[in-house]
């Protein structure tokens, strides 16, 4: 049976040249990046170099990359970080209420330890509005963290014009960017940015590894206390074959950038072909939306079970249902942009790579809407 | 409990048992709320106090169309009696266990067949011995 993958913005496939040059450093280029001897020089070295390969597609310095573990423990060095760094300025953060988990529930977090979290409401279409953002700062300010774009409905936000209010304002400003980096251009001062959370795994480098670009001069407290690496905001012994791999995959995704919008014709193809099917609505933003996102609705039926009927095709998806996960409310993000949770249960998320083929998409469309028509003749909800 | 979806709700999800409605049904059940997921309709054709038939409509996850399929293998052919006995933690064991988190929130499908059988004697106005 024909496999096809479209779940990207889950993850992606390790790209073969990143793992060969991940490779050495399991065996014989082992050294702690720390020691002085040869085998840790080579360490050191390869690591500053990946440093500099991260900050080239990000439009950064080298000193201004941070590498951390994941896209979440990114985003919640930079929050918690700079939150307790600037306790005694203000207690006061702005975000969207359409964040990941990852900064949502660090928000919460704080609240419950004394913050007050500003949650901005999206449109329809899930776009923050940036006079919303203005009009939420407050004296007590000191943190603003507005995802780059949305890893569910592929929204794409302002964040250029954020980035100018928080400039103005003198407010620390993070965005995570684990969604767009290597999709879109990503340039630090263009989005004008002191903060931004990127990882290895969605870029075709390996899992366990991802990056905070802290701004020079934006001071936070490390949330990890140890043998001071990483300029002492982040302790820990490096993962160098992880950073040396992470390094290669934002090397490789910068020569692919002007490729990677190819995608977008791709997903309008498969956009334009499913809503063919009766009663189905797109979720997010016609255009501003990541190249390679497609977020649909179906009437009448479940996310979970067009997943696991996919999967029995052969496809690989993803649903903003409750069924897939453990809580029983809908997706966050599908609650915010307005959806009946009856509508959000019914939602299926496409994201396409770079090794995805018109063939992909047309052998998604050949099974998707039996799918669909199956699911509709058990449910009582059609009519 | 399982960690995921045993071969059993695998195969009842693929091949769900008893699907549609039954035009003369003697008794609806209707359980679940879409704000949650599941909507279950189980209907019932009731012979000589025994279920001779059961059919099932489903808006819901695997386990919600499995437990479903499922009950109506259960209960056909059992007394009204045997079918009110049938319990939650019957359908999963029938099926192999199902995953921690499914375990309350999909696994209705005993409530809808019970609630078809009071749909029947309501209506009806026997009561059971």
């Amino acid at each position: 049976m024909k496999q096809v993958y479209m779940d990207h913005s889950a993850t992606t496939a390790t790209d073969p040249a990143v793992m060969e040059a991940m490779l050495p450093y399991f065996s014989e280029k082992y050294g702690n990046p720390s020691s002085l001897y040869t085998i840790g020089r080579q360490a050191r070295r390869a690591i500053e170099e990946s440093r500099q390969k991260v900050a080239d597609l990000i439009g950064a310095k080298k000193e201004e990359i941070i590498f951390t573990g994941s896209g979440t423990e990114s985003d919640n060095l930079a929050i918690k970080g700079s939150a307790l760094r600037n306790r005694t300025k203000g207690d006061h953060i702005i975000t969207s209420s359409i964040e990941h988990h990852a900064v949502l529930h660090t928000c919460k977090y704080l609240e419950k330890n004394g913050f007050k979290v500003t949650y901005l409401p999206v449109n329809k279409e899930g776009l923050i509005d940036p006079v919303d953002v203005a009009g939420a700062i407050t004296p007590q300010t000191i943190l603003i963290s507005i995802m780059h774009a949305n890893n569910e409905i592929g929204t794409i936000q302002p964040i250029a014009e954020v980035g100018k209010i928080a400039k103005e304002k003198d407010i620390v400003f993070h965005t995570d960017a684990v969604q767009t980096t290597g999709k879109i251009p990503v340039n630090v001062d263009d989005l004008g940015v002191s903060m931004l959370s990127i990882s290895a795994h969605k870029i075709y480098g390996p899992k366990g590894v991802g990056a905070l670009f802290l701004r020079k001069g934006t001071v936070i407290e490390p949330q990890m206390h140890g043998g001071g690496h990483e300029r002492n905001i982040r302790s820990s012994t490096e993962n160098v074959p992880g950073i040396v791999g992470f390094g290669k995959a934002c090397e490789m995704a910068k020569e692919r950038l002007p490729q990677e919008s190819n995608l977008a014709a791709l997903r309008d193809s498969l956009i334009k072909s499913v809503l063919e099917i009766k009663d189905s609505y797109l979720n997010g933003h016609p255009i501003k939306r990541l190249p390679n996102n497609a977020n649909f609705r179906f009437s009448y039926i479940e996310g979970e079970s067009m997943i696991l009927n996919l999967d029995m095709k052969g496809v690989a998806a993803s649903t903003g249902s409750a069924c897939s996960s453990t809580s029983l409310m809908p997706s966050h993000v599908l609650m915010a942009i307005g959806l009946r949770p009856e509508e959000a249960h019914g939602s299926l998320r496409l994201t396409l790579g770079r090794e995805n083929t018109q063939e992909d998409v047309d052998y998604v469309l050949s099974v998707l809407p039996d799918i669909v028509n199956k699911l509709r003749m058990i449910s009582p909800l059609a009519r | 409990m399982t960690d995921g979806y045993s071969e059993k709700v695998m195969d009842h999800f693929a091949n769900p048992r008893n699907v549609g409605e039954i035009k003369d049904a003697d008794g609806i059940g209707k359980v679940g709320n879409p704000t949650c997921g599941d909507v279950m309709w189980i209907y019932i054709k009731v012979k000589d106090n025994i279920l001779e038939d059961v059919k099932f409509k489903t808006f819901g996850c695997g386990a919600a169309i499995a437990t479903s399929s499922m009950i109506t293998e259960l209960a056909k052919g059992k007394t009204l009696e045997e079918g009110l006995k049938i319990s939650r933690g019957n359908v999963a064991e029938a099926l192999d266990g199902l995953p921690q988190v499914k375990l309350h929130c999909s696994n209705l499908a005993a409530d809808g067949l019970h609630a078809a059988i009071k749909d029947y004697l309501e209506k009806t106005g026997k009561k059971l011995s």
